[in-house]
């Protein structure tokens, strides 16, 4: 349920080709309002994933703007805004060390400094995965790949975004862990309490349909709003 | 000042004549480097005659702009060899190469000429203005080569942990710094090693000549502690310079990491 004024918004981005000569995603518009659970579609190579780093401002656009809530940013606060609008790669990428320490790392970090990292937070996370606080001691290079997508989705969520935007986060996982991740999610959610927010890139229509209450598919570099199901 | 043994051109003949070593060991073996023996003894020679002519001329002229230009072409040769040799490559790298080469070692010259030498006729005396840049550049291209190779391949390697501190909220340098850090550690080492083992394990080739050269060995010494103190600190600036001017290539004022910028030399 988007209300009047999004938190997030995308006029008409584009983004080139390095050599500048085709666009990769262009003329693409996405707005994101609070309690928003937009489920993104397409084939390999439409542009998701530029779209998706587009709107993290990970990469520079070359055309349109990115603005959120009603603005857009100054350099400056583009830190700030990445530590509200958290990207998550499909493939997930963790630091060297334990899971513990990958959980802290983000709070050596200037924009959360002021929050501190919480065992007791992450222990409740993982209770409700049915794991033990013993998880936390394993090895990140020891993980498969389920795992370190968990891991990956703790160490952003325990920061308190407010969107999350999730490159096919169980693209390549079993489905018990895909349930763990969507249920991670959907936790997140609920706590939000209707001010958080999501987009996430699947190409699961199931998955699509049990997450989202909003569709887009994304062909050809434009992104389109699918038939509502709200 | 003690004598020293002026050499004829017999006499470097006689020594020349020592390539017959490496020419008998290269057919003796059949290790094929006979033609390339004979390209490398003819361009010593004539390198070394051609540069000899040139100081020659310098050193006689005593001229500002004569200096000053050998000068900028030893340090533009220097900035220029410091940019080739890494395997990858940004744009603008030539650019902060010779940034970095000339900014480091001019600096660093002019304090030696100025605040340490105070004896010199003047402070563009090429009889100390030009061996002594010419040991600056020869250690701070190391050190700029050793920090660029060490910060592309930093970045390239540690692409998605900076980029996943990126999306966490770190600022660019917060990205970068782990990079940077290890890259200007690497660049700075051999000169430190250096440092470490001077006199011990090497005679470092300055003091060497000063000391065929008939000075006293105290001068030598007190003149080698100098120029390792001028080279150290020419590349400490070389290489933070250089590595810095990348970073700020690499990293937009968006926070955002240019990983493409990066390529490949062929």
């Amino acid at each position: 349920m988007s209300s009047d004024s999004p938190l997030l918004e995308a006029r008409g981005i584009g983004r080139r080709q390095r050599d500048g000569s085709s666009w990769l995603i262009h003329d693409v518009s996405i707005m994101v309002g609070e309690g928003d659970q937009i489920a993104v579609r397409g084939p390999t190579g439409s542009g998701k994933t530029v779209a998706l780093r587009s709107l993290a401002m990970l990469d520079a656009i070359d055309a349109g703007e990115i603005r959120w809530r009603d603005r857009t940013l100054t350099a400056d606060e583009i830190p700030t805004y990445r530590s509200q609008v958290i990207y998550l790669t499909q493939r997930a990428r963790l630091f060297g060390g334990t899971v513990e320490e990958n959980l802290q790392r983000p709070f050596s970090l200037a924009v959360h400094r002021h929050q501190g990292f919480s065992r007791e937070r992450i222990a409740s996370f993982l209770e409700r995965l049915d794991r033990d606080e013993r998880f936390l001691t394993l090895d990140s290079e020891h993980l498969s790949g389920g795992e370190m997508q968990i891991v990956a989705l703790l160490r952003a969520i325990q920061l308190d975004p407010t969107i999350l935007l999730l490159d096919e986060p169980t693209a390549s996982l079993d489905a018990e862990t895909t349930q763990q991740i969507e249920r991670l999610v959907m936790g997140w959610m609920s706590e939000g309490q209707g001010r958080h927010a999501f987009v996430w890139v699947t190409h699961d229509v199931l998955q699509a349909n049990r997450i989202a209450n909003r569709q887009l598919e994304c062909r050809g570099g434009r992104v389109l709003e699918a038939e509502s199901i709200r | 000042m003690k004598e020293y043994v002026e050499l004829s051109t017999l006499q470097v003949s006689t020594a020349a004549s020592l390539i017959l070593v490496n020419a008998v060991i290269s057919l003796a073996l059949r290790l094929r480097l006979e033609r390339s023996l004979l390209i490398a003894s003819v361009r010593t020679i004539l390198q070394l005659l051609l540069i000899g002519l040139v100081l020659h001329w310098v050193f006689q002229v005593e001229e500002i702009v004569v200096v000053i230009s050998l000068l900028a072409i030893m340090t533009g040769i220097a900035g220029y060899t410091a940019f080739t040799r890494t395997s990858h490559a940004y744009a603008g790298m030539l650019l902060d190469s010779m940034v970095a080469v000339w900014a480091s070692s001019w600096f660093v010259l002019a304090f030696a000429m100025v605040a340490v030498l105070q004896g010199a006729r003047s402070w563009h005396d090429p009889q100390y203005a030009i061996p002594l840049l010419g040991m600056i550049l020869g250690n701070t291209l190391n050190g700029i080569t050793l920090g660029l190779a060490g910060v592309l391949e930093g970045f390239r390697s540690g692409r998605d942990q900076v980029e996943t501190l990126l999306t966490l909220g770190a600022t660019r340098w917060e990205a970068a710094r782990e990079v940077i850090q290890k890259a200007l550690t690497t660049a700075m080492t051999p000169i430190i090693n250096s440092m470490m083992v001077v006199g011990i394990v090497s005679l470092p080739g300055m003091m060497t000549g000063q000391l065929l050269s008939g000075v006293e060995p105290i001068q030598a010494v007190k003149y080698q502690i100098v120029i390792m103190f001028l080279i150290a600190s020419a590349t400490a600036l070389g290489s933070v310079g250089v590595v810095l001017l990348a970073y700020r290539r690499l990293f937009s004022r968006q926070h955002q990491f240019r990983y493409d910028a990066i390529q490949s030399r062929k």
